[in-house]
């Protein structure tokens, strides 16, 4: 990650989150853009619409999320980069062709900036959808990488990852940003970018036979289920590899920690203001912050309470469900716990103080008086 | 039909040509050696011939990518030898949308059946052909759904006796069949829609014609071309394929007549943007010049 | 991970809450804002307002300037308010920190003094918009309010604060450039 402070000031930009994930996408290489309006990913789309014409690329209005995320199936089987982008209502149409595009092993990136649920909802921050993300969004047994900015710097160096992680796992890829990340303005060093010729050949993808080779075919139907439960083992065969290699967070705070947050995105930037409160305090606190939500950084949990960490708190816009991936990685190790407001309500770093202050109460590791002072 | 062109090298194991002789009839290059799985009396056969032979006639095997529908012809990715993807319930017309728009100089068609094309996936119907897509698309229209045992399909009758409709289609309780080249015709998108059937000589070769011209708009650039294939479903109908025949020239082609709906060429434009510009002759914002 | 420490007295944190009808250019000042603090290289956030709201309705961002990494975008108590009409000082008004600065244009927000404002706030309130049409710079309040609060925080640097304002005029619309920059002073001088 590119630390805001330390890059020069020329380099940095002030960009909304929204039209990072465009740029940086652009920079990684992808030409095709496939969506449909709705709040609060639109300035996504917007900026897709005018840039990529001038840089030989398609932006293209679907009929609907189905077509749009289908049109990228196309698009990714054609051997290109491309990619979709919507909100939670709107993901959900998707989860049809994300299916087709894991049975298939045809990369692609989808993007959620998710808003509050279920049903239609709301359109302010929210983390509704995290089991959506990373329980196989559609029928069928698979997953796919999920990665969750919390900075708009991540919103580009995240965005880039997912391009290269599809391409390389030959699978879908999903960012999973919130409103709050996407309509945010922060300062931001892009990326450089990449010319998609440059990119590594696909020599699976339907480009067309120019008769020098057997056809290729993309396909995601196996009636023989011997042949469909091994071309489902080799896939979990590189979801191995995905978990030992790909688990990324972000650690602030935590090495003496008595109490980890386990936050992502919005959620883990209020924490990371009360974790601070927290240590004027005198409690030993500090944040975990997943980057990766599938895989799920689990070896990092172990470590920490491997490192005598004895409390974890989920902090999510829910009303939980990382606490679940949370509570598996600690195995009975810790006390696990939750803290979630939901519908685009924010917690305030107050509460979750008052949250992190009762938990140490409870497992004894609140300051003594003497310590605060 | 003499076939003079080579077989592609990794076919060269396919048909043994001795010194002197000469192909008179072969497999056309681009089907596969795989056994069709289809019933017999199905013209899904025959239509399959018919897109391989217009393929090899324009040379256009090594440039051509499928898209396979979900239906009796699902696995027809295995039968066509060029490139071939599988696509979701009705969404072919998207996933063709996507490759054409990455490979705007091969030649993309989609392959559908009438419950794919026609109902789940009318949303990606309609708005490929208005967005006058450059793809060729078949649609075989048989009024039923076969891979899954004969339920009523969009295209099915009034009247028709389906596993879904076990009395009749009643029309007065889920509405009418719906004309697809008739529909598509309305919308300024498409180049070229025809109609066509199978069940005679003359009509087949009709149909080769229509399928032919199809993928040949695709090469020239004239547009988003729809050939629609009035099919027989001896099985789930509940024939013989010669009675399926006679029932389709009885009922079938009475609601779905045969002939060409859409030819933007024959009305004597260059393609399908210039016949929509004198449609909307009256309409200054529709004719405002557009920077390439 | 240590904490930088907050050695900068000239350019204390800002957490800043501009507000107005839609239209008004709230989000632009607030950009403006960000800016300088982009070119002062410090940690920035802007965050607007959005959805149904913004169509017509009350419009407002949250812009943040620190040394530290920025938390939540969202600001809950602000030590600055830029406010451009009455709804705007009645909701944001009472959420000012103790000791903070209100910048309230009363060409819009008339009966300001009906407002409880937190213990220490110093108020600047005066006809921006008023102001603005006389001196020939209309829609420009905005930036004579920004102006305002800069002489009352010192936010950036004033040549920065002047860079970032060139910065955020589009090229395209390079003639606000100058009466911009004339209602950035004008408010500077009140």
């Amino acid at each position: 990650m590119a630390d805001e402070k330390s890059t020069p000031v020329e380099d940095r930009v002030l960009m909304k989150g929204n039209e990072v994930l465009a740029e940086a996408a652009m920079r990684a290489g992808c030409r095709y853009f496939f969506g449909y309006p709705i709040t609060p990913q639109t300035e996504l789309a917007a900026y897709m619409a005018k840039k990529l014409p001038k840089i030989g690329g398609t932006f293209l209005q679907a009929e609907s999320e189905i077509a749009a995320i289908n049109m990228v199936y196309g698009a990714g089987a054609a051997g290109a980069r491309a990619m979709t982008s919507s909100s939670s209502p709107g993901v959900s149409l998707k989860g049809e062709g994300v299916s087709y595009m894991a049975g298939a092993d045809v990369p692609g990136v989808i993007v959620n900036v998710e808003r509050g649920g279920p049903g239609l909802g709301g359109i302010q921050p929210s983390q509704s959808d995290y089991f959506q993300a990373t329980r196989a969004m559609g029928h069928g047994d698979f997953f796919m990488p999920v990665l969750a900015p919390s900075t708009v710097q991540e919103m580009a160096d995240l965005i880039y990852l997912a391009f290269d992680l599809a391409d390389e796992y030959r699978t879908p890829a999903m960012i999973l940003a919130d409103g709050m990340i996407g309509q945010m303005m922060e300062p931001v060093t892009l990326p450089p970018a990449r010319d998609p010729e440059s990119l590594p050949k696909k020599p699976w993808a339907t480009t067309g036979t120019h008769m020098e080779r057997e056809h290729n075919v993309v396909n995601s139907l196996y009636l023989t289920p011997q042949k469909l439960e091994d071309t489902n083992r080799e896939r979990f065969e590189r979801y191995e590899k995905i978990k030992a290699t790909q688990q990324r967070q972000e650690l602030f705070m935590a090495d003496d920690a008595d109490i980890l947050i386990v936050a992502f995105g919005a959620s883990s930037r209020i924490a990371r203001t009360a974790i601070r409160r927290a240590r004027d305090k005198g409690i030993k606190v500090g944040l975990l912050r997943p980057i990766t939500l599938w895989p799920f950084p689990e070896d990092a949990i172990n470590q920490a309470i491997d490192g005598g960490c004895k409390a974890l708190m989920s902090v999510e816009l829910n009303m939980g469900q990382m606490v679940e991936d949370v509570r598996l990685a600690a195995h009975g190790r810790a006390d696990v716990s939750f803290y979630g407001r939901t519908g685009g309500v924010l917690p305030t770093p107050e509460e979750i103080l008052d949250q992190i202050e009762a938990l140490a109460a409870r497992i004894g590791c609140a300051p003594s008086a003497k310590a605060g002072e | 039909m003499a076939m003079e062109k080579t077989l592609p090298s990794y076919q060269q194991d396919r048909i043994k040509i001795n010194d002197g002789e000469k192909i008179v009839s072969a497999r056309p290059h681009a089907l596969s050696d795989k056994v069709f799985n289809f019933c017999p009396g199905c013209t899904h056969g025959i239509v399959h011939r018919l897109v391989a032979e217009a393929i090899d006639e324009l040379g256009i095997e090594g440039e051509t990518i499928g898209i396979s529908p979900v239906g009796c012809s699902v696995m027809n990715y295995d039968f066509f030898n060029c490139d071939m993807i599988e696509a979701a319930h009705g969404r072919a017309p998207a996933v063709a949308t996507g490759v054409k728009r990455v490979h705007p100089d091969k030649i993309v068609f989609a392959y559908q059946g009438d419950g794919d094309l026609a109902s789940i996936g009318t949303a990606e119907t309609v708005h490929a052909a208005t967005r006058g897509e450059h793809i060729t698309v078949i649609f075989i229209n048989n009024a039923i759904y076969g891979m899954t045992g004969g339920q009523m399909a969009p295209t099915s009758l009034p009247n028709q006796v389906t596993q879904t409709s076990p009395y009749g289609r009643d029309v007065s309780k889920v509405g009418f069949p719906i004309r697809m080249s008739e529909l598509l015709a309305t919308l300024d998108g498409p180049a070229y829609i025809e109609r066509v059937a199978c069940d005679t000589t003359a009509h087949i070769r009709q149909a080769k014609k229509a399928i032919k011209k199809a993928f040949e708009n695709q090469v020239n650039g004239v547009g988003y071309s729809f050939v629609e294939v009035v099919s027989t479903c001896p099985t789930n109908w509940g024939m013989t394929p010669q009675a399926a025949f006679e029932w389709l020239r009885e009922n079938m082609l009475p609601y779905y007549p045969l002939g060409v709906y859409k030819d933007v060429v024959a009305d004597g434009f260059d393609d399908a943007l210039g016949a929509a510009a004198a449609r909307a002759a009256d309409c200054p914002i529709a004719q405002q010049k557009r920077e390439a | 991970m240590a904490m930088p420490q907050d050695t900068s007295m000239k350019n204390p944190e800002m957490l800043c809450v501009l507000s107005g009808f839609g239209g008004q250019g709230v989000l632009f000042a607030g950009k403006v804002m960000a800016n300088a603090g982009l070119l002062d290289g410090r940690h920035v956030s802007w965050m607007p307002s959005y959805g149904p709201e913004m169509r017509g309705g009350t419009a407002n961002c949250n812009v943040s300037l620190s040394d530290d990494a920025i938390g939540s975008p969202f600001i809950t108590r602000p030590t600055a308010l830029i406010a451009l009409n009455q709804p705007s000082i009645e909701k944001f008004g009472p959420t000012l920190e103790n000791g903070g600065v209100a910048v309230v244009d009363t060409t819009l927000a008339m009966n300001v003094e009906e407002v409880e404002l937190p213990e220490g706030v110093k108020l600047f309130a005066f006809k921006a918009t008023q102001m603005a049409e006389d001196e020939g710079l209309k829609g420009l309040a905005n930036i004579i309010c920004l102006g305002k609060l800069w002489a009352e925080t010192q936010f950036a640097d004033l040549d920065v604060l002047e860079a970032a304002l060139k910065k955020c005029v589009p090229p395209k619309h390079a003639n606000l450039l100058e009466p911009n920059l004339k209602a950035l002073h004008l408010g500077i001088e009140l």
